[in-house]
């Protein structure tokens, strides 16, 4: 596990004003979540943000499609053939953190108009503090 | 019992129940019951035979009757031994009037049986449906439980069917009794009847009208003593409650995918109802998956091999407490992979489960904190909305005034709604997460904890008032309940725990549908274990009887720990006493008579289990570190959740609905909702 601050762990261009600052590195503890919430009126939106046991830090909507509930941040982390996922607290489908793709829907369907996936945030760590990008 | 078994079997279960210290009298036919002199009580028997008995009480045993008061104020015509006539569809003399089951009297018979019952529904149903389905000779098998006795028959018990011929098996001293019935050939089974040994009824009875191969002596020989192994036909049927054949349980696994006996459970409905063709699903579900190539597989998920016990073993002998060090040791590595993986939400609690029965400190201690399921993970019960509620813990359900003063202060100051729960606690709903520290100070602060209403562990110990206050009571339920419910407080297990103390027979903590059960006698108390509510409720089993205070405590020490070693995941004891090799008698070896040599190690284990309590969430307070999880967001920690919303419901709140919020009724805010600022670190 690592324990030393990784530099950037996503690639991408320079800090740019998309960039939004939600927390210290040090903030995040080895597989567990945190919500962040990315302010702005009617485009708000709440934010799970993962880090792995290897350092890896990974953003997935907090918006759970399946119970309504913003708690996906509150879900078991693990690995499902290898792929790092996050276990919706409430009804238990698993995501996968790194395409928010839903790997195991448990018998159920997302509530009426909800997506069946997590949309995914890109993650920027930078001098230990843990930025995310809205989707684009 | 003259409908079951015959003259042989008869003399069986009578010595059977002679063994259990009771006289059997048949033919007696009473003329007097004589009063004490003086007095209103029963004494003294009187028989025709000129015989009689002195007696203290006397139990009047008649059997089930129909209403037929009811039926014949309706102007409908009743059998000569009551019930509704019936025709062949199951319709009265009026066409209007349908009746099934042990109030209708087809053939001038009536059958006391649930297999007829169901079969006479679906003719209903179809006649309704405008089609002319018949009443089918009725299955008559039963299986009759009598305290430690088993008694099974079915089909032509009696050989009446011409030319038949019989087959029996009798072991005098053994109490065992066993007859087949068989055709002129004697290769067709026609019926048959089991007293004492009834293993070799589930399976030859869905060959019931067909043919036996070999030798069908054979079958009514000890377990083990080279009876041909049977080959059920596909339509043979293997559940007479829900009608299922052997054919619908193999293509459950051949062609729908299940893999285990729960899943061919849910699917065919098998064994749903009385349960007593499970032993038969499972074996054949297990035939099946052997025959595709499936290896029938207790591994617990994708990252560990081993079942749930093996791997409580496992970590209990390598003595291991961290899950990185569990996995890396025992987890299963992928073909493609370099490592085992990083565990899942099946085998982290699990993990989780097995550390904390083992005394392995806090559970949101250091990495065991990633392990805990939902509601562990924030030691409340998560709700709909991802609010939480708090049950603070009442032991035994005893609570003085102010105690319901605070609990009452508490839940209105944080706008919380209330209920008695079923378990006869006090549940406050709708604390968001950052909350949660905030209200559990205020229960320390008035002596309680918040208390296990989650996970998998002790919930409630469910008491009446016992023999303090009731003019009934015969022992102190009140005072064993508290005792209990503080042992066993925070005993993680592979399911949630329920245990009920009655203070006397009438049991109205109905502690029979517990977990544990304890029942208070004029001596002590009787323990019942493996008592379920819910899904599939069953009753509680006697283990032991007239125990005394420390007797009893012991042997549910031994009872919790054994089943916290040996059960499955997610394996209530009810399922685990049920499955369990031996059953109850085994149970009880080990229990009360340490058959394997492990009480005192059972012992130590609780006592461990007994002087490690905590006040969990007391201690959550106590640690800034563990604080830190009870934050709504990272960069606004005190910040509601802004998509929460309340509507009212008989002057409480309710989580609001998609239609609330479409209609734009007006949305209630919980009192101490106030929205801070946003603390952002940019």
């Amino acid at each position: 596990m690592t324990t030393e601050t990784p530099s950037i762990t996503t690639t991408t261009d320079d800090i740019g004003p998309t960039w939004e600052p939600v927390c210290r590195y040090d903030d995040l503890r080895p597989e567990c979540g945190v919500a962040a919430y990315l302010g702005g009126g009617e485009s708000a939106v709440q934010v799970a943000v993962f880090r792995l046991a290897d350092g890896e830090v990974l953003a997935v909507q907090h918006h759970d499609p399946y119970s309504g509930a913003n708690v996906v941040a509150r879900g078991i982390v693990g690995t499902r053939g290898g792929e790092p996922t996050v276990a919706g607290p409430i009804y238990k489908q698993v995501f996968s953190l790194r395409t928010g793709e839903c790997l195991a829907a448990s018998g159920r369907s997302p509530r009426p108009g909800e997506p069946t996936d997590l949309a995914t945030f890109d993650v920027l760590v930078r001098d230990g503090v843990v930025h995310l990008a809205r989707a684009r | 019992m003259g409908a079951q078994i015959d003259l042989g079997g008869g003399e069986a279960l009578k010595r059977r129940i002679n063994d259990l210290g009771i006289a059997v009298r048949c033919n007696s036919q009473t003329t007097q019951m004589r009063p004490r002199r003086g007095s209103q009580d029963v004494a003294r028997l009187d028989f025709a035979d000129g015989g009689t008995l002195p007696v203290d009480v006397v139990v009047v045993a008649t059997g089930i009757t129909a209403r037929d008061d009811l039926v014949r104020s309706a102007g409908l015509a009743t059998g000569a031994r009551g019930g509704a006539i019936v025709d062949e569809g199951c319709r009265t003399q009026d066409p209007d009037v349908w009746a099934i089951g042990e109030v209708a009297c087809i053939d001038g018979k009536v059958v006391g049986l649930v297999a007829p019952g169901y079969a006479m529904a679906e003719v209903v149903v179809d006649r309704l449906l405008g089609g002319d389905a018949t009443v089918p000779a009725p299955d008559t098998a039963t299986k009759l439980k009598l305290q430690g006795v088993d008694v099974a028959s079915f089909g032509d018990a009696f050989g009446r069917t011409e030319g038949a011929v019989e087959i029996v098996w009798a072991d005098p001293i053994g109490g065992t009794y066993k007859k087949l019935v068989m055709s002129d050939d004697a290769r067709t089974l026609l019926g048959g009847v089991f007293v004492g040994d009834i293993a070799p009824y589930a399976s030859l009875r869905p060959m019931l009208g067909r043919e036996l191969p070999g030798d069908p002596g054979a079958f009514l020989l000890p377990e083990g003593t080279g009876a041909p192994a049977l080959e059920l036909p596909d339509e043979a049927t293997v559940c007479s409650c829900n009608n299922v054949t052997a054919g619908t349980i193999r293509s459950a696994v051949t062609e729908h995918g299940c893999t285990d006996v729960e899943s061919v459970k849910s699917h065919t409905t098998a064994g749903t109802v009385c349960g007593s063709c499970l032993p038969l699903v499972k074996k054949l579900t297990n035939t099946e998956l052997v025959r595709a190539g499936v290896e029938v597989s207790n591994a617990l998920c994708e990252h560990f091999d081993l079942s749930r016990a093996q791997l409580f073993d496992a970590v209990r002998v390598a003595e291991l407490h961290t899950f990185s060090a569990i996995i890396e040791r025992f987890g299963r590595v992928p073909e493609d992979a370099a490592g085992p993986g990083r565990g899942c939400d099946i085998c982290r609690p699990t993990v989780a489960s097995i550390l904390a029965s083992q005394g392995n400190g806090h559970v949101l201690e250091g990495e065991q904190a990633t392990l805990q399921d939902t509601n562990d993970a924030l030691l409340a019960n998560i709700q709909k909305d991802g609010t939480y509620s708090v049950v603070p813990r009442i032991p035994g359900g005893e609570i003085t005034p102010a105690g319901l003063i605070a609990i009452g202060e508490v839940a209105q100051d944080f706008g919380l709604y209330t209920k008695i729960t079923g378990g006869a606690r006090i549940d406050m709903f709708g604390a968001r997460a950052e909350q949660l520290p905030e209200i559990w100070g205020r229960l320390v602060a008035h002596g309680f904890e918040s208390g296990h209403a989650y996970g998998k562990s002790l919930r409630t110990v469910k008491s009446c008032v016992g023999s303090t206050w009731c003019r009934y009571g015969v022992q102190d339920s009140m005072s064993m309940a508290v005792l209990l419910e503080l042992r066993y407080r925070g005993l993680r297990s592979p399911h949630k725990l329920k245990i009920g103390v009655s203070g006397c027979a009438r049991e109205c903590a109905e502690a029979r549908g517990k977990d544990v059960g304890v029942i208070a006698t004029e001596k002590g108390w009787n323990l019942y274990v493996g008592g379920n509510g819910g899904f599939t409720p069953r009753h509680a089993d006697l283990l032991a009887e007239d125990l005394s205070d420390d007797d009893l405590l012991r042997a549910v020490d031994r009872f919790l720990m054994y089943y916290i070693r040996c059960a499955d995941r997610l394996q209530r004891t009810a399922a685990w006493v049920a499955d369990l090799e031996g059953g109850i008698d085994e149970l009880r070896r080990v229990v009360l008579e340490d058959s394997l040599g492990i009480g005192a190690d059972l012992d130590a284990a609780m006592a461990r289990h007994v002087d490690a309590y905590e006040d969990e969430w007391k201690a959550v307070l106590d640690d800034p570190e563990k604080l830190r999880r009870f934050s709504s967001f990272v960069n606004a920690p005190a910040m509601p959740d802004p998509d929460l919303a309340w509507a009212d419901r008989r002057g409480q709140i309710r989580p609001a609905t998609p239609e609330d919020h479409a209609s734009g009724t007006t949305l209630l805010r919980s009192p101490t909702a106030a929205r801070t600022d946003l603390e952002t670190i940019r």
